[in-house]
């Protein structure tokens, strides 16, 4: 009985962790460069891509800025971030439900400059946005800060 | 010698000093008025920055707060702030009851929309589209998309490329202002429209 019991909880729990990369692969479109200066690349799935304005984003997307550069970029919960020169930005895991603005949103600044607008996801809980730099975790209740990590 | 280990020590000192720190965190005011805070989470450790320009160095040793101002915030993140997008803007559009057709005042809105766009290097328009609380379900789903879509084909025949544009219909779930059912309320039947 107890074997039974286990081996259907074990399988609910297989059938959840399915959902759950289903719904993460889903996230395509998470968000849009509309500000680039300077050399910027995205990284993708081990592809560089130019990072030209309009080009739409997608969840583990790593923006990279050179000496000259600097990149803006608005998420879907209307986020605002964007980073300075030598910066290394990661869009770690996003998702957002527009009708309830449920949600998710954390980013990683490795290393560089960054300054948050925080969206729709902070403002409807403040659990539910990070920004993690090498050694520490920042908690997103609400607006606007500035950020920069020095190698 | 004693003279040189003590200058040796103070030396060391003051490249510790001017190593600086590593990671450095500074809440900004906040336009809007609403409580805003970041918390700085060092393994066990917090620091909670609530007060504008409230900052944290974070070294080896944990989270030391600092007081930062306008002029070291501009000096430091002076590129990052200037690639900030601009915030998402929104406008909302009235209808007539039943209808697919904007309100008089409405029209004159649109214009605010197109220099909204015209102000970025690249807009995304979202056109959500409402219905107040009379007609059943199907009926407001309906209605509340093609009023989206009449807003898209306006927009279109100013020279908005329709692919710019998406549009969402949600009846009469998210009333602007709260009614009973049946209830023919002007504020409900609108157009959200955001510029981002």
């Amino acid at each position: 009985m107890t074997w039974i019991c286990s081996r259907r909880r074990g399988r609910a729990l297989l059938v959840a962790m399915a959902g759950l990369w289903l719904f993460d692969a889903a996230q395509a479109d998470v968000g849009q460069i509309k500000v680039a200066t300077g050399q910027v690349s995205v990284e993708r799935k081990g592809q560089s891509l130019p990072g030209r304005v309009g080009l739409v984003l997608e969840s583990e997307d790593v923006l990279r800025t050179g000496a000259d550069g600097a990149v803006g970029i608005t998420m879907r919960d209307n986020s605002l971030l964007s980073a300075g020169p030598n910066s290394i930005l990661t869009l770690e895991h996003f998702e957002f439900d527009p009708t309830t603005s449920d949600g998710r949103f954390d980013a990683r600044l490795r290393r560089g400059t960054l300054a948050v607008v925080s969206g729709r996801i902070a403002k409807k809980s403040p659990q539910a946005m990070t920004v993690r730099t090498p050694s520490a975790v920042l908690g997103v209740r609400g607006t606007e800060f500035v950020v920069s990590v020095d190698e | 010698m004693n003279r040189l280990a003590c200058a040796a020590v103070v030396a060391a000192m003051l490249l510790a000093a001017c190593a600086g720190p590593k990671e450095t965190v500074v809440l900004l005011p906040n336009p809007g008025g609403q409580d805003t805070a970041v918390t700085v989470t060092q393994g066990t450790r917090q620091v909670v920055l609530a007060q504008p320009y409230a900052g944290a160095r974070l070294g080896p040793n944990g989270a030391e707060a600092f007081p930062s101002n306008a002029q070291q915030v501009r000096a430091q993140y002076g590129p990052a702030l200037a690639a900030q997008p601009l915030p998402p803007a929104q406008f909302t559009l009235f209808f007539v009851e039943g209808k697919d057709e904007f309100t008089d005042e409405s029209k004159r809105i649109v214009d605010s929309v197109f220099a909204e766009i015209a102000k970025r290097p690249i807009a995304d328009v979202i056109v959500i589209g409402h219905t107040d609380t009379v007609g059943n379900d199907a009926a407001n789903d309906a209605l509340s998309r093609q009023r989206a879509e009449v807003v898209r084909a306006a927009f279109a025949a100013r020279g908005l490329a329709s692919d710019k544009v998406v549009t969402i219909g949600r009846g009469k779930r998210e009333l602007a202002v709260s009614t009973g059912d049946g209830v023919a309320e002007p504020r409900n039947r609108r157009v959200e429209i955001l510029v981002r």
